[in-house]
């Protein structure tokens, strides 16, 4: 049984439809993120999921009951906002042991949950600092500590990373997961950043206009885009234009157009006269100098365009024979000299035939 | 060679620090510490026969100062009285103007944008009228209602000439507030009682006070509402000191009961700042 389901929930302002017929549902436990760009809805959609804005169409149920008329005060969920919104007047410990006084425990109660939750956040030092008297990484602390230390069944988080510098970022992130873990808390993650999602998350729901283009697991999300948008929004990569020449039990014969024909992995809807592309990850495609292209597997001429230096690894922009230019991420493994190749070597690009995956437009 | 700097603020900003606060400051020596000093003096010396104050050296040449006044002032008890009643008047006053203006603070806190300048406009409008004439209006108001001239005509009076001091300091502190704080409290389980409690009230404080201290000094001292919406028995301090200087011809008599007034408002401003202090370090804990 899910704990939480939105059935066909869609939210509208004005003339904008800010979340479009949204379903999908999250488990127990489960780290759960949406990811999309600026705009796309991912906000609307938590407060819905918060009882702040109502949706207009559809249901969100948690443990198979409907939220509709649940006022935010009651649902068993909290929410971390995006700028923390830790009561100033109160102390670390005042702002901890707020939802539990809601919760009308008792004294005795709150202090020990208090003491136990400022322990799980590393602040055992700061419990009777004032919020201005924080870094931002401890009023992120906090600001967890008092989403987690009533144990709601879901804790929301609205980008709660996006205000902290790169470093402390990285920190938080692997704190997040251990915290996580720890405490065995479902957790609804939104953010904008690829890289955040495809480390946090059990699995990722990529967000477009208010869409949800895609829901799987970081590593399928990232390796089998099932879109232009999702592969284009997640991480670096090549698209060819190709038409679909033939369609066998598991490959799809393509046509690139003055590159001759290729094969690629089959995958489901796609038709013989089809138009699509193919996408291929940088770190996937491969380089060899003119003469030993023989292990590559499907490989064409070409020229090193230009190249990115990046210490561990070298992008290359390889011009192929039909105009286009495709990018490499090679290890930067060469013995004995800094990279493989320089700007004008004539090279040979492939990749091996099940790395491309074909997107239909 | 390495100069050594002074710590902390460097010595430009501090030389700014002064040149910013002289004139204030000069200010309040000239117009208030020294006429204050003036008044302290003016207790301690005789009345002159027909008003002001008998010459500072007798005809002998010695200083001729008494503590007649005081021994006068504590000798009896209706001078204690009259300012007990005076400070229940401006606290009663305080609290109900505090009534009245902090829903409205709040309504205009929460209106729309577009909207706000023209209700605090609309606040302040009665400051366009007169005073005098805005309390005789409410002569000819109170006068069919069979309440004029007394405490009740007198608490209406002071109450609406300085609600427009409790609405806006609160209004300008309340229009401050973040809104996500009180989602936040929703959020976390507080209904919407609990919320105004935990969050608006204790953040609005500071105006709170400040309203407090626009509407009960001013108050404390007020003379003219008592005396033309008050009965003969609604004499306050203010009326009082008034009557010794100009009525009485009693100098060193009013002065002295303007002292005792301004270390009245002096000793409750000061008890509150070390009350917020208290507040403030319980709520951090004893460490
Ligand atoms: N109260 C509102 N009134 C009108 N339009 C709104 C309102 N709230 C959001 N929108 C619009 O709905 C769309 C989705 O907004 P939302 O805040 O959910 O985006 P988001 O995905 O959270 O973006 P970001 O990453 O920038 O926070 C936006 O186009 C926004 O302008
Ligand atoms: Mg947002």
């Amino acid at each position: 049984m899910a704990l939480l389901e939105f059935r066909n929930v869609s939210k509208r302002f004005g003339k904008l439809l800010a979340v479009d017929n949204v379903s999908f549902s999250v488990d127990s436990g489960e780290f759960f993120t949406f990811l999309g760009p600026s705009g796309c809805g991912k906000t609307t959609l938590l407060r819905m999921l918060a009882g702040f804005d109502a949706p207009d169409a559809g249901d969100i149920l948690l443990d198979d009951r409907s939220l509709a008329g649940v006022p935010p005060e009651k649902r068993p969920l909290h929410t971390v906002f995006q700028n923390y919104a830790l009561f100033p007047h109160l102390t670390v410990e005042g702002n901890i042991s707020f939802p539990l006084e809601m919760a009308g425990r008792p004294k005795a109660e709150i202090r020990t949950r208090v003491a136990e939750t400022l322990a799980l956040v590393h602040l055992e030092e700061k419990g009777h600092a004032f919020p201005h008297e924080l870094s931002g990484g401890q009023k992120q602390r906090v600001a967890l500590a008092r989403g987690l230390v009533n144990r709601p069944r879901l804790l929301l988080l609205d980008e709660p990373l996006g205000a902290l510098d790169a470093k402390l970022r990285e920190e938080m992130q692997i704190e997040l997961i251990a915290l996580q873990r720890n405490v065995g808390v479902t957790f609804i993650f939104v953010t904008h950043a690829q890289q955040e999602a495809l480390a946090l998350s059990h699995r990722i729901a990529v967000m477009n206009r208010g869409r949800i283009m895609q829901l799987d697991e970081p590593d399928k999300i990232y390796g089998f885009p099932l879109n232009r948008f999702v592969a284009d929004f997640i991480g670096k990569i090549n698209l060819l234009d190709v038409d679909v020449l033939a369609v066998d039990a598991d490959v799809l014969t393509l046509s690139a157009q003055g590159l001759g024909t290729l094969t690629t992995p089959r995958v489901d809807g796609a038709n013989v006269g089809d138009h699509g592309c193919l996408a291929l990850r940088p770190e996937q495609l491969r380089l060899a100098a003119d003469h030993e292209a023989g292990d590559l597997g499907i490989h064409f001429p070409g020229k090193v365009h230009d190249l990115l230096y990046e210490g561990d690894v070298t992008i290359y922009r390889v011009a192929l024979e039909n105009g286009a230019t495709l990018e490499a991420m090679i290890a930067n493994s060469a013995p004995g000299r800094p990279r493989f190749f320089e700007v004008g070597d004539s090279v040979v690009l492939g990749w091996r035939p099940d790395a491309g995956r074909y997107l239909h437009d | 060679m390495t100069r050594r700097r002074a710590p902390g603020t460097p010595r430009s900003e501090r030389v700014v620090k002064w040149v910013v606060s002289l004139p204030p400051a000069l200010f309040l020596v000239v117009f208030f510490l020294v006429p204050s000093l003036i008044m302290v003096l003016a207790s301690f010396r005789l009345p002159g026969e027909f008003g002001g104050l008998m010459p500072l050296r007798a005809a002998d040449g010695s200083l001729d100062l008494s503590l007649d006044t005081y021994r006068f002032l504590f000798g009896d008890w209706i001078y204690g009285e009259i300012l007990l009643k005076s400070l229940l008047v401006a606290g009663l006053t305080t609290a109900l103007c505090l009534l009245l203006a902090y829903p409205l603070a709040l309504l205009i806190a929460l209106s729309p944008r577009r909207h706000r300048d023209f209700m605090v406009l609309l606040v302040v409008l009665p400051f366009a009228a007169n005073f005098l004439i805005r309390i005789y209006a409410w002569i000819l108001l109170l006068g069919p209602a069979n309440v004029l001239y007394s405490p009740f005509a007198v608490i209406i009076g002071m109450v609406y000439v300085h609600l427009p001091f409790m609405i806006l300091p609160l209004y300008t502190n309340l229009e401050k507030h973040d809104a996500t704080l009180l989602e936040a409290a929703q959020d976390l389980g507080a209904p919407r009682w609990t919320r105004f409690w935990r969050v608006t009230w204790p953040l609005s404080l500071s105006g709170v006070w400040s309203g407090t201290a626009l509407v009960f000094i001013p108050v404390l001292g007020m003379f003219a509402i008592p005396e033309l919406l008050g009965g003969t028995g609604d004499i306050l301090i203010g009326n009082l000191i008034k009557e010794q200087f100009l009525d009485n011809r009693d100098w060193p008599l009013g002065s002295s009961l303007s002292l005792m007034l301004t270390v009245m408002v002096l000793l409750l401003a000061g008890s509150a700042v070390l009350a917020g202090r208290r507040r403030r370090t319980l709520a951090k804990g004893a460490k």
